[in-house]
């Protein structure tokens, strides 16, 4: 067993009101981490949600992971849509709770929570990546850009958002800001995608409402203006 | 007549929003000390819980309150509770915490020591029928809508009875006739007897079911995601104790539904109900995926039976019916009932018995999902019309054509009671589809091989219900002249909140750029509308619309009246403005009508309000009375059918024998929902549902390990809904656009067939490409498809259902 000493989750939040009147208080007795193996980190990543089905119950599904934390530097600087800001990053953090817990950028969706989906989509160096699977320690020096850095200073919307509108392609939305920030990389590195090429590029982001060839005509279609 | 919005396309005034990333969902939303809510659910499918040991979770730093099954109240046997401490699923929340972070909140779960007392489960429904199974529930197997709570086993003799891969039929608590099946059956020149099951599948909404409260003031403040606004705050209060009064209520947004947030469900109440044991701090419950799968409901699944007679020109003669219904552990929803109405308009039949069992099992909850029973029926029974299509030598768009109701619904009747319906063109959108689809030409190449490739063509056909009656409208016009429609339905992504508000709008002659659409919580003060739900907003929301616009109209017109002499019926309104119907000279503006109707008070301005309306429409009507005019009224236009939302699909695809991979080629649904009201907006629903279906009929089930009742396809990768590379683009779809009668503005809703008739035509087109072979097991995986193709016998136990 590692023996670094116990992970004090309260620094993971700014604090609250305080919550001894509410918890009743009492004496403090630190845990230890559990054993840092690939499992128990993959279970220890903040808001994993990831299931370990199995033939027992001894890795229930139902039962969360605990957190595995090491003495890694929490503070760092982070560039999120063209801003850079000192952030207070846990080190099992991952960069979409980052974005949405801590910057308050709540345009980045977390569907899954375990890099199935896509909803989580960001751009880091103007590749797409799963922020959702992506620790944000791992993002030091990179160039962040979220759904909500999409649109132009003044309001105007990118190509992709408008085509979007006009195609009627979100439906409940909720996947809306991955397919954007999908559909806008895709342009960037290439401004003139094939159908096909453009599909193969969005097929990272599940959309249940099925709307797939509505978001495509939207991507061809801000192909022909950007 | 001619309509200046209703056809016409509109930018949905929320869409922007979700392109830009500033929609907020219910998980988006932050307060200051708000604290994070986790559940400790079950490991075991079906245990008692001896003892909760917290003293180790309760030190974790952070930790704030715990609450615990005897803090909430408690449904009864086959209720779905909030939190539980006799869990009958695998998941299910027994103990929810409390803690300053999400990180806490895990740790504190993760110290927890419950103590749990395993007992019986089981996880198919024809094992808890057999003498000796086991009951899902201490004390019964057996429950389900209008169905007594009860222990079910059929004898060893009902079971020796049916052949191997025949449903053995059993004692039914659900039997109705109509007709005379054995007449219809002696008449017939061929008899289909077939066997079948119907996998459950997840919803899979994108957005987690995660909520968040507080309470101020004695009210109690809550951000949920559901289908329907107005419709589910009722049983919101309910579940957290309060009148629907001091509830304040936000849903602007549902990242997905699909029936799984018809309304509200027991973990919307939950920070509620944590708030309330914190003195109303803020409480914010994410949601995991598994958590969604555990707790998000799920469609039911079918073991089935029947035997259908077809006369020889394909008409049906007879149809007899046999399912069982897996409930999953609580009431559930009744698919089953729907399976019975959904064949009996489809197909018409003369003659018809149905059976059913739903049967209760320690698997995740079943709830509605998009045409619940209804699609399961088109892919269940579909493919056996193509059976009898072939047996008679009848071509497969003619044998649904002879069945199908139409003719604007002369003569066509729904289930057991064989009432009428509003109006159907079923048989017409199969005449249009094919020759759109050119399926003449198309489906000679059936069965033309290109390699390992086979080519295959489908066509099917479904139903829902598509509307009700009343509910109530509201709408106001302030003194600047601006229309806004209060409306209820919710922002599931139909947009239909606001291709209905156009009705309001449409009756009052308004340019949509002078109307804003008031919706998406409590504080937009919303009348009580039905929910988001059954396809049937666009006929249930037009009328309520409808009939608020004409209430507002009639006022107008009243106080032009009383202000310009003579009688209300010597005016109209034409522009926004009151005209004298003589000489067309203009009396007056809207804008100055509203400031009228305040200054008038009384029923002009909200202060006195019809007597029939709903105690959340009053409530709303008080809150804006006084600041224009305002039209307010319940929906008592006649309604004497079943409106029906009818559709026909076709589908080409390739199969690959080598490898059971199937390429869907090409795709059209046309659709019969009365007038199409939002064309961009039926497109992209046509489409979508097809999507839904298709990974309906290939890929979507659930799957548990029969020895532990754990599920093992929890998650988007195991019971996978279709990507971009798995469907066709530049797909097609119609409409044959007929008016329902009963209906103001001839509209009708189809959100649940589309994915119904898309998913059966999809299973017909597999069939045709493998000449003719009936998996009669749904979804139909690839490894199906491998064996089929090869000869070999499938892997699957016969009618064995939650499992591979």
């Amino acid at each position: 067993m590692d023996a670094s000493g116990p992970y004090d989750p309260t620094l993971d939040y700014p604090e609250g009101p305080a919550i001894a009147e509410i918890a009743g208080g009492g004496d403090i007795k630190p845990w230890r981490p559990l054993h840092v193996t690939r499992r128990n980190f993959l279970r220890g990543v903040v808001c994993s949600g990831i299931v370990i089905g199995g033939s027992s119950y001894l890795f229930s599904a139902a039962t969360p992971a605990r957190a595995d934390a090491r003495g890694v530097e929490r503070m760092m600087s982070l560039t999120v849509n063209g801003k850079t800001r000192h952030v207070d990053v846990a080190p099992n953090e991952t960069l979409g709770y980052t974005v949405r817990y801590r910057l308050g950028l709540t345009g980045t969706k977390i569907g899954c929570n375990q890099a199935e989906c896509g909803a989580c989509t960001v751009m880091a160096d103007g590749r797409t990546i799963y922020s959702c699977s992506t620790l944000t320690h791992r993002m030091r020096g990179k160039d962040i850009v979220t759904v909500e850095g999409i649109a132009a200073a003044d309001g105007t919307l990118h190509p992709v958002q408008q085509a979007f509108i006009d195609e009627l392609a979100p439906q409940c939305g909720f996947c809306t800001p991955g397919q954007v920030v999908a559909g806008v990389a895709l342009l960037n590195a290439n401004p003139n995608p094939t159908e096909e090429e453009a599909r193969v590029a969005m097929s990272g982001n599940l959309c249940r409402c099925g709307a797939y060839e509505h978001y495509l005509r939207g991507v061809m279609k801000a192909a022909r203006e950007v | 007549m001619a309509y200046r919005l209703i056809g016409n396309d509109f930018t949905p005034p929320d869409i922007e929003a979700k392109v830009t990333g500033s929609a907020k969902y219910a998980e988006d939303f932050r307060a200051d000390g708000m604290v994070h809510v986790k559940v400790f659910g079950s490991p075991m499918p079906h245990a008692k819980v001896k003892s909760i040991d917290a003293d180790e979770a309760m030190k974790i730093p952070g930790f704030v309150a715990l609450l615990l099954p005897d803090e909430v109240k408690q449904p009864d046997v086959t209720g779905f509770p909030i939190l539980t401490s006799e869990p009958k699923y695998h998941g299910q929340p027994i103990v929810a915490v409390a803690a300053e972070t999400e990180q806490a909140a895990a740790d504190t779960v993760a110290a927890l020591k419950v103590d749990l007392e395993m007992l019986p489960f089981v996880v198919d429904p024809l094992d808890s029928l057999r003498q000796g199974g086991a009951n899902a529930l201490e004390g019964g197997n057996v429950s389900g809508r209008g169905v007594d709570f009860q222990e079910l086993k059929w004898t060893g003799k009902d079971f020796a009875a049916a052949a191997e891969n025949e449903l053995p039929r059993g004692a039914a608590p659900i039997e109705w006739s109509f007709g005379d099946i054995d007449a219809g059956f002696a008449e017939a020149a061929v008899i289909v007897e077939d066997s079948f099951v119907h996998a459950t599948n997840s919803h899979h909404a994108m957005e987690p079911r995660s909520a968040a409260a507080f309470w101020e003031n004695g009210k109690c403040h809550v951000w949920g995601s559901t289908q329907s606004t107005s419709f589910a705050q009722p049983g919101l209060a309910r579940m957290i104790g309060i009148e629907l009064k001091d509830l304040v209520f936000v849903a602007e947004y549902c990242g997905g539904g699909f029936g799984g947030k018809a309304t509200s469900y027991p973990l919307m109440a939950l920070p509620a109900l944590m708030s309330k044991k914190l003195g109303g701090r803020p409480c914010h419950l994410r949601v995991s995926r598994f958590e969604e799968y555990a707790n998000g409901m799920a469609r039911s699944g079918f073991q089935g039976w029947t035997r259908l007679g077809f006369a020889s020109d394909g008409r049906i003669t007879a149809a007899d019916i046999f399912v069982v219904q897996d409930l999953g552990p609580t009431t559930g929803f009744p698919d089953f009932n729907n399976v019975g109405n959904a064949f009996s308009v489809v197909f018409q039949p003369p003659n018809m018995r149905f059976r059913a069992v739903p049967v209760l099992t320690n698997t995740v909850p079943k709830g509605p999902q998009r045409g619940p029973g209804e699609n399961q029926t088109a892919n269940m029974f579909e493919p056996l019309i193509d059976k009898a299509a072939r047996e008679l030598g009848i071509d497969r768009i003619a044998m649904r054509e002879v069945n199908a109701p139409g003719n604007g619904g002369v003569g066509a009747k729904i289930g057991a009671k064989q009432g009428p319906l509003t109006s159907a063109f079923l048989k017409e959108a199969l005449t249009q589809g094919a020759e759109t689809f050119g399926w003449a030409e198309r489906s000679a190449n059936s069965g033309m091989r290109k390699g390992p490739k086979a080519r295959g063509y489908g066509v099917a056909s479904a139903y829902h219900s598509a509307g009700s009656s009343g509910f109530d409208g509201l709408v106001r016009i302030t003194p600047d002249g601006t229309l806004h429609v209060h409306t209820g339905v919710g922002n599931l992504g139909t947009y239909s909140y606001g291709s209905t508000s156009r009705v309001a709008a449409e009756v009052l002659g308004y340019d949509w750029d002078h109307v804003v659409i008031e919706r998406g919580g409590t504080a937009r003060h919303i009348p009580f509308n039905l929910g988001q739900f059954g396809s049937n907003t666009s006929f249930t929301m037009a009328r309520t619309n409808y009939v608020a616009a004409m209430d507002a109209k009639a006022k107008l017109l009243e106080i032009a009246a009383s202000s310009h002499g003579g009688d209300p019926d010597d005016y109209d309104i034409s522009d926004e403005r009151i005209v004298r119907k003589s000489d067309m000279g203009v009396v007056m503006t809207f804008a100055e009508a509203a400031q009228m109707a305040v200054d008038m008070g009384d029923k002009y301005a909200g202060h006195v309000l019809p007597d029939d309306i709903h105690e959340m429409t009053r409530t709303s009507a008080m809150a804006i009375a006084g600041t224009g005019l305002v039209g307010v009224a319940k929906d008592t236009l006649p309604k004497d059918g079943t409106a029906p939302a009818l559709t026909a699909s076709f589908v080409e695809v390739d199969v690959d024998v080598e490898t059971g991979s199937v390429e869907i080629l090409d795709f059209l649904t046309v659709s019969d929902c009365g007038i199409v009201n939002h064309p961009t907006g039926l497109a992209a629903q046509s489409r979508g549902g097809a999507v839904m279906g298709f990974g309906l009929a290939l890929t979507e089930r659930h799957i548990y390990d029969p020895a532990y009742g754990i599920p093992n396809a929890a998650s988007f990768y195991h019971g996978k809904p279709l990507s971009y590379l798995d469907v066709p683009l530049n797909t097609q779809w119609g409409a044959v656009n007929q008016p329902d009668p009963q209906n103001p503005m001839g509209i009708r809703g189809v959100g649940e067939p589309l994915q119904g008739s898309a998913s059966a035509a999809l299973l017909c087109a597999i069939s045709d490409a493998l000449g003719g072979h009936l998996f009669n097991r749904i979804p139909v995986v690839t490894d199906m498809i491998v064996n089929a193709a090869a000869g070999q016998p499938q892997s699957h136990k016969p009618l064995a259902t939650n499992t591979v």
